[in-house]
């Protein structure tokens, strides 16, 4: 009789106890509807901000704002605690292409340490570094949510190749993995390093910036392809800003596009024997011109360490570091 | 890659190969346009890829070092453009706009004696609002047979939707929420790309485009644009949902015209008009209303452009300083005491 009572205790307190998990996963699982803004929640006031000056007399000031509307971003155009305080919640991935190949992997360590220091502090952050010497790829420490992937892209016969390759390993990743993995991209040359934060101003649909040779430079001026035969063509009455190879961006799926379309471009004249004056940088500022860009980035973001910095670019972010051309390139 | 002693690196050259066709050979490879996702900056998650090709145009090029208004601040400081004369060119958005076959809804409330002011208010939208883009007109009126006929260009349609009136002008302008909120989801969202919310007691009277478009977007009130925060008019009392303290707030926005894409106009308007109901329980109005509600929405949820108060003025009362370079949309002298009591 107590066996029997005792089976029937427990059964008892095994129907219970399944009965309360499954009350507690339902319990669990039913979340009021969150509904998710497009874009610019600020949830909670950062109480302590300086009110905007409408009326402001700024004589040596940058332009701030292109004729599409696009803003231009320098310091002094943003509050990064504003944008911080209004990003931060979304949860973003922000993905970083760069390549390193043959002598260039010597910039790696220099690149991804600053990075570490400079970019998108904060964020979860994913470092794809394209290589065809993955064992040349220094480990360097990285901050809690943010990873490394060191990606191995064959070698290729010339450096010029290996520039005009660029955008088709970058599409080609993006609709392989990096679409799953960041929801915005940078793609930054890697001889180059962080020197001030790069952070959330910068974050657009499709990002551009401005070439630090050529932004006092009148257009016909600016190294366009201006032979009629490339894809790249670009007439001497075109063209906004003469854009830096080294720095594009902006949403993951905006970057497939754009870097499919300079691919696209780059075939094509690869099909007629021509390659455009600069390489990819002349597709680059092709494509920029009919799709422009959402955001422009200034010269801080991308800096010559030989030029001398002028008074309108307070803060230098990132830029070129002392390299000897020719020894990299044989 | 950056090092770029431009002078010294003559371009290389492969043997031109003899065949090309005129396809290949295009500087721009056509690709098919289809819908952007919006003129205003975007976070979160991605959603579906959007292209858009520009045909080539010529106009005057964008100096870096020369800023196009150096009077005026032209970027917030979330960096959202403030749209002056000056900061755009037309003829580029347009070709932005155009290519994305966008739809425009214009809302406008012309209760009881409001009616008067509305044939003025679409002959001149009908020569300065969106021309050349797909536009309709939503006019929200107690009185439907008092709704003038307008003629209208090609493409454009008006729609009448009768709503109840109010006893109070305060209500009605407060209802005005509630009403846009519930036919963003019963028509809107599938009628229109944007939606503009108007006063009527006001002219168009000068390019009003798609500059202003963009997921979200305020306009600076007129009377309060070079005030500091403390003397905005924002609702003071902290029982008031539209509650805002002395240290904060960006801009005073005026309620008479803001927009948007419908989903975010949709956001906006429901959440005033909740807001305004549980003020409403707590037996308390806000000062200015609407305009109050709307304020506290735009401090917690940045507008993605903002106009300035070209998009909103009124001559007789502020004449016409050197620091507005157009009057778009105006206010029309009225005898306040008239036309709100009958």
């Amino acid at each position: 009789m107590r066996c029997h009572r005792l089976a029937l205790g427990l059964g008892f307190c095994l129907l219970v106890g399944t009965a309360l998990y499954a009350l507690w996963l339902c319990v669990k699982n039913w979340l009021p509807f969150s509904y998710v803004p497009y874009y610019l929640p600020c949830p909670e006031i950062l109480s302590q901000y300086p009110q905007p000056k409408l009326l402001e007399q700024r004589p040596t000031e940058l332009l701030t704002l292109t004729p599409w509307l696009a803003p231009i971003i320098s310091e002094g155009t943003f509050n990064p605690e504003l944008l911080q305080h209004i990003y931060q919640p979304l949860n973003l991935t922000i993905g970083l292409t760069a390549f390193a190949v043959g002598k260039y992997t010597c910039f790696v360590q220099r690149f991804l340490e600053s990075a570490e220091q400079f970019f998108m502090h904060g964020y979860w952050v994913r470092y794809y570094i394209f290589t065809d010497d993955p064992k040349a790829i220094p480990r360097v420490p990285l901050g809690p949510g943010r990873l490394l992937s060191v990606i191995p892209i064959r070698e290729h016969s010339s450096w010029e190749e290996v520039s005009m390759r660029q955008m088709e390993t970058v599409s080609q990743h993006i609709a392989a993995r990096a679409h799953r993995e960041v929801d915005y991209l940078f793609c930054l040359s890697v001889d180059m390093v962080f020197q001030n934060p790069w952070g959330p101003e910068t974050l657009g649909d499709l990002v551009a910036a401005i070439h630090p040779g050529y932004y006092a430079v009148p257009r016909h001026q600016f190294p366009y392809e201006r032979r009629h035969v490339s894809t790249a063509f670009v007439a001497d009455s075109e063209g906004d800003f003469y854009y830096g190879g080294a720095v594009f961006g902006g949403r993951v799926g905006r970057v497939y596009e754009f870097t499919r379309g300079c691919h696209m471009a780059i075939l094509a004249d690869k099909a007629n024997g021509i390659m455009a004056a600069w390489q990819e940088e002349s597709h680059l500022n092709r494509r920029f011109i009919s799709h422009k860009p959402s955001k422009v980035l200034s010269p801080e973001y991308l800096w010559d360490y030989r030029k001398p910095r002028p008074a309108s670019l307070k803060l230098i972010r990132f830029s070129t570091v002392d390299k000897n051309s020719n020894w990299l390139r044989s | 890659m950056m090092d770029r002693p431009s002078q010294d690196r003559p371009p290389q050259q492969w043997p031109l190969v003899a065949l090309h066709s005129a396809g290949v050979l295009s500087p721009r490879t056509p690709m098919l346009a289809t819908r952007q996702e919006g003129a205003g900056e975007a976070a979160g998650k991605p959603t579906s890829l959007y292209v858009v090709t520009l045909q080539r145009m010529v106009y005057p090029q964008p100096k870096v070092l020369t800023p196009s208004r150096k009077d005026v601040l032209v970027l917030t400081p979330w960096l959202a453009p403030i749209v002056w004369e000056g900061t755009f060119n037309i003829d580029i958005l347009n070709e932005q706009f155009q290519v994305q076959n966008v739809t425009i809804g214009l809302t406008v409330f012309a209760i009881k004696k409001y009616v008067v002011f509305l044939k003025l208010f679409l002959e001149t939208a009908e020569e300065h609002f969106m021309v050349g883009y797909k536009v309709n007109y939503y006019v929200f009126t107690d009185r439907p047979a008092d709704v003038p006929r307008v003629p209208l260009r090609g493409g454009r349609r008006l729609v009448v939707l009768q709503v109840p009136g109010a006893a109070r002008w305060q209500d009605v302008s407060m209802r005005r929420m509630e009403t846009i909120s519930s036919f963003c989801a019963q028509r809107f969202l599938r009628e229109v790309d944007f939606l503009v919310c108007a006063d009527v007691d006001m002219r168009f009277r000068d390019h009003v485009g798609v500059e202003i478009l963009s997921q979200l977007f305020g306009t600076l009130h007129p009377g309060f644009y070079g005030a500091a925060r403390e003397a905005f008019t924002y609702e003071r009392r902290p029982q008031s949902q539209a509650h805002i303290p002395r240290d904060q707030g960006d801009f005073y926005y005026m309620g008479a015209f803001f927009g948007g894409s419908v989903a975010e106009v949709h956001r906006l308007t429901t959440a005033c008009h909740q807001a305004m109901m549980a003020d409403w329980a707590n037996g308390i109005e806000a000062v200015w209303h609407d305009e109050s509600h709307l304020n506290r929405y735009l401090l917690d949820h940045k507008p993605t452009k903002v106009l300035s108060p070209e998009y909103m003025w009124d001559e007789q009362l502020l004449g016409w300083p050197a620091i507005v370079k157009k009057l778009r949309y105006v206010a029309v002298p009225k005898d306040h005491q008239e036309i709100r009591h009958r």
